[in-house]
């Protein structure tokens, strides 16, 4: 089957993909300051997703989203990265 | 209201756990013995069902346990206990008794599995709690791995087969396991094996899922009350109880006595019985308890369970006081904003007023006002029902009457609560359910009005879908200065004018208003002036004057001046009115129909005054000024708009009957001809599809094709009918006025009363089903043609053949059948998604985040707008700003 197969194209550049990045631990701390919240009160984001994977995000990091919007032109979302199985 | 303030903390957690026959025991203020309960002096027998140490009902008597009363020192009642003589299954635990059962050995009682799988799956388990993951999944691998193995790992024996008998009888190899033998078997179960059957060692062992000494809850869960001919009625659950200890005792009796097995079985089955109708009365498997007039006990489960449930009408909802119900009914002179409450209402439902320095005079003067000779003269005088009086910590409720009135006015202290009864101007929120949306309860002004019914103005009728054929609605009277304040923000009816669904307004002119304005507006309409006032009268002193055109010997003034006397001056607006034909060829600002609305600087200068100007969902005036001078404004227009118009369409007269719907003979001969054509253009084609001549249409079969062929020319004569007929009826007609102008109706229906129903379609296809091979006995079996498939040729003046009729019914029948079924399905799903999302709010930050703290989006719907504000869900209306811009220079 294709599970093993190398992907031989890049995700990142499918229209349905959001742009995503790691924040930076500075970054990080602005954020959770930011929106008074605690890292598990974050939406999550499994570290085994094809993006996390992609960009090689770890558990415990925060991921920045940043979606095409109709109504607000970009729309940004963070996610924390969580440990799978 | 006083309220007395007291320490809230927040849950950490809630545990469920199983009672130990040791903590039943503890917590047991009696044992109970005796299946009695009152003695023939009517006195509780002692360690009997009601015995008073279990608590006390009547109040003034002591409980004998802890010395205090029921109601005012809060006994809270005491637990009792009876020792089963046998141990008995609990129905709610079975499943877990037999998973226990399947995975353990009934020699050594340790899990069925190896040292090495025990291990790996309790380090699992220990890995998922670290995670706060659910392990519900991992528990039942960990089952199906024991129910495989075949003998015991550690002794040897061989493992039985487990099987349940619903619902409380277990075998093993198909031999019946007793309840003693299943709980020696549980009590065998090591504390280390058990976290693997899912159970905290903290707070349950295995064998406590079965009952060797069952709880008797307080007389204050189950009182009996006493009926007006002096005789005593328990509970379901005492009666249960009854029949519990009843059977008990015979089967301690008998087993004492040595009586043969067989007898001493079938008591312990009974008593199973008992007991599991006791816990849950609709075991299936099992006949429901019964109450001796038949109707099956109401035991524990069922005290819970479901819409009359506990959990769902006591704890979700509750009843509440200062609420009245009533039928509605229809008042155009009342405001939007406002409610006639029935003086009956009024006199009974009440605001509490806090007596202070400031206002005593006034509430002397209330307290008595009543009962003055003044007020007899009046319709409705406000009075005061209680007075709360409150010294030294007690609170006491005087009844105001007409004796003591002046009595109690007098000695009226400062601190007290009047309860006073509604006024006019009061604030009362009014709902009619289903409460679907949140403009379905509201904020109106009370206006105390005689007679029996809720009165309301009719435009609000949409928001809370509320017509006048008996619907009853619900008033509820704020009690508090916050609420009060609350409500008027937020709440009050033209808060909510515009609706939070497409940022529209969706409380505007309806029906008469509607043809009110197209009469006054049409055309160049010309008003005696002394007409013009009377119109005009309606409106009072509001508005701007309308200007008055001399002629020789008559002056008068025109309709659409009278109505740009609501206007605001600096209201500029053009746009298609809804009498707009869609001409081929639109000569926009010279539309020769009048249906080109123009206002400049708050003049109506051409255009027709219909639905798109002052109807809810697309009134462009209303939404105009709602927009620009806010919804006060909006409120006042609406009043207005409506009072004009009501007044117009009752000075013009309007009316409508089944002559409106007459078309010359010449337009009823044209039509029946068009229809002769068509049913010879079905003909036609059945006759090329049963000859194969019929060519398919791509992707169709042939029946398709022919199908699709007669329903496009059966649609097609329907529109030829109504086209001729709607040539016939007129601008003078009133039922095409309502139709044209979006008051009520269409010109479909006009076309279906005057010329031809036209196909009737059940799944939108010809009506095919009936008999075999036709529809109905009156024609040939596999006549296709028109008339024997469902086209109705007659039209609903002239009346349908009963075939016709019969086709006409099983069409209507398909909606209905789609009403009920989608109204059931849609709030199903409504109440799911309530459930899902009641407790997501919008932050001060503008995070959407749930009660939980988690954050659902980082800004609201991606872009912070609040759809109730937004023009039809955009943020900003570039056309408008531009526009504006443009007329700026």
């Amino acid at each position: 089957m294709a599970t093993e197969k190398k992907q031989n194209f890049d995700i990142m550049n499918h229209e349905l993909v959001p742009f995503h990045t790691i924040l930076s631990d500075h970054e990080k701390g602005e954020l959770l300051k930011k929106y008074h919240v605690e890292t598990n009160n974050l939406p999550k984001i499994l570290d085994n997703d094809p993006v996390s994977v992609f960009i090689g995000a770890k558990p415990g990091q925060i991921v920045k989203i940043v979606r095409k919007s109709n109504t607000a032109k970009e729309a940004i979302s963070y996610r924390l990265v969580i440990e799978s199985e | 209201m006083e309220r007395t303030r007291s320490v809230t903390k927040k849950i950490g957690s809630i545990e469920f756990s199983l009672l130990s026959p040791n903590e039943v025991r503890r917590m047991s203020a009696t044992k109970v013995i005796t299946a009695d309960t009152y003695d023939d002096d009517g006195f509780p027998i002692a360690m009997g069902l009601m015995d008073p140490r279990l608590g006390v009902v009547e109040p003034g008597l002591r409980c004998k346990t802890c010395g205090q009363r029921v109601g005012k020192d809060k006994c809270p009642g005491h637990f009792g206990h009876i020792d089963l003589a046998m141990p008995v299954i609990h129905v709610g635990l079975i499943k877990t008794i037999r998973n226990c059962l399947r995975s353990t050995c009934r020699e050594c009682g340790r899990i069925l599995l190896t040292e090495k799988q025990k291990d790996d799956y309790l380090a699992e388990l220990k890995h998922y709690e670290r995670d706060g993951r659910s392990n519900a999944g991992l528990l039942k691998q960990a089952i199906t791995d024991c129910v495989k193995s075949e003998k015991c790992p550690r002794c040897g024996r061989e493992v039985g087969k487990i099987e349940l008998d619903k619902p409380t009888s277990l075998r093993e190899n198909g031999k019946k396991l007793t309840p003693s033998e299943v709980r020696e078997w549980l009590e065998k179960i090591p504390d280390e094996d058990l976290p693997l059957l899912d159970i905290n060692r903290k707070t349950a062992r295995p064998e406590w899922m079965v009952l060797t000494v069952l709880p008797v809850p307080p007389v204050t869960v189950r009182p009996s009350v006493t009926l007006q001919s002096g005789e005593r009625s328990e509970d379901d659950l005492t009666h249960k109880l009854v029949d519990v200890i009843r059977i008990n005792q015979r089967l301690q009796e008998n087993r004492d006595a040595g009586a043969p097995q067989l007898i001493v079985e079938d008591l312990w089955e009974l008593l199973q019985y008992h007991i599991t109708t006791y816990l849950d009365n609709q075991t299936s498997g099992i006949p429901p308890a019964r109450h001796r007039s038949g109707r099956p006990l109401k035991t524990l489960a069922q005290r819970l369970k479901g819409k009359e449930g506990r959990f769902r009408s006591n704890l979700s909802g509750k009843r509440v006081n200062f609420s009245a119900r009533t039928v509605i009914s229809p008042d155009p002179n009342l405001s939007i904003n406002e409610i006639g409450v029935p003086i009956q209402i009024a006199e009974e439902l009440t605001v509490p007023v806090r007596v202070t320095s400031h206002n005593i005079d006034w509430c002397r003067d209330i307290i008595t006002q009543k009962y003055s000779i003044e007020s007899l003269s009046k319709a409705y005088v406000p009075g005061v029902n209680y007075i709360i009086k409150e010294t030294e910590g007690m609170r006491r409720r005087i009844k105001v009457t007409e004796k003591n009135a002046q009595d109690i006015a007098e000695k009226l202290q400062i601190g007290s609560i009047i309860e006073r009864q509604l006024m006019e101007g009061d604030i009362a929120l009014f709902n009619r359910q289903p409460s679907l949306h949140r403009m379905s309860m509201m904020a109106h002004r009370i206006k105390v009005v005689p007679h029996k019914t809720f009165r309301f103005n009719l435009c609000v009728c949409p928001p809370y879908n509320a017509d006048f054929d008996g619907d009853e609605m619900n008033l509820h009277i704020i009690q508090g200065e916050e609420a009060k304040a609350e409500a008027e923000l937020l709440m009050k009816v033209q808060e909510n004018i515009l609706s939070p669904r497409f940022g529209g307004a969706i409380i505007g002119g309806i029906h008469d208003h509607i043809s009110g304005c197209f009469l006054l507006t049409h055309k160049q309409r010309k008003i005696p002036v002394e007409n013009a006032l009377h119109i005009l009268s309606a409106i009072g002193d509001e508005g701007k004057n309308p200007k008055i055109i001399e002629e020789e010997n008559f002056s008068y003034i025109t309709g659409k001046e009278i109505f740009s006397a609501l206007l605001p001056d600096d209201l500029n607006l053009e746009y298609k009115a809804k009498t707009c034909l869609n001409c081929e060829l639109c000569q926009a600002p010279k539309c020769p129909h009048n249906a080109y609305v123009i206002i400049k600087n708050g003049k109506l200068t051409q255009g027709t005054i219909d639905e798109n100007s002052i109807g809810a969902f697309k009134g462009r005036i209303l939404d105009r000024i709602i927009r620009d001078h806010g919804m006060d404004a909006g409120r006042e227009f609406i009043d207005n708009v409506t009072k004009l118009a009501i007044s117009a369409i009752t000075f013009f007269g309007f009316t409508t009957s089944i002559d409106d719907e007459d078309i010359p003979e010449e337009a009823k001969r044209q039509i029946a001809k068009g229809i002769e054509k068509a049913m010879e253009k079905i003909e036609n084609l059945v006759k090329a599809y049963e000859d194969g001549q019929l060519e398919s249409l791509p992707g169709r079969s042939l029946e398709e094709t022919l199908e699709m062929e007669i329903m496009r020319v059966t649609g097609k004569t329907r529109d030829m009918a109504g086209e001729i007929a709607g040539r016939h009826l007129g601008l003078n007609n009133s039922a095409v006025i309502m139709a044209k102008s979006g008051a009520r109706g269409s010109m479909l229906n006009l076309s279906q009363m005057s010329g031809c129903v036209g196909q009737q379609a059940v799944r939108g296809e010809r009506i095919h089903r009936g008999y075999q091979y036709r529809t109905l006995p009156h024609f040939k079996q596999g006549d296709l043609g028109a008339s024997a498939k469902g086209f109705v040729a007659s039209s609903y003046k002239s009346g349908l053949s009963p075939t016709e009729y019969f086709f006409h019914s099983m069409g209507g029948r398909e909606g209905l059948v789609d009403t009920a079924v989608r109204t059931s399905r849609s709030g199903y799903m409504q109440r799911r998604l309530i459930n899902a999302l009641e407790d997501v709010k919008v932050e001060n930050d503008g995070t959407v985040r749930h009660a939980g703290g988690q954050i659902i989006q980082f800004i609201y719907g991606e872009d912070g707008i609040d759809p109730t504000r937004s023009i039809s869900g955009n943020a900003v209306d570039i056309n408008r700003i531009i526009t504006d811009v443009k007329e700026g220079i």
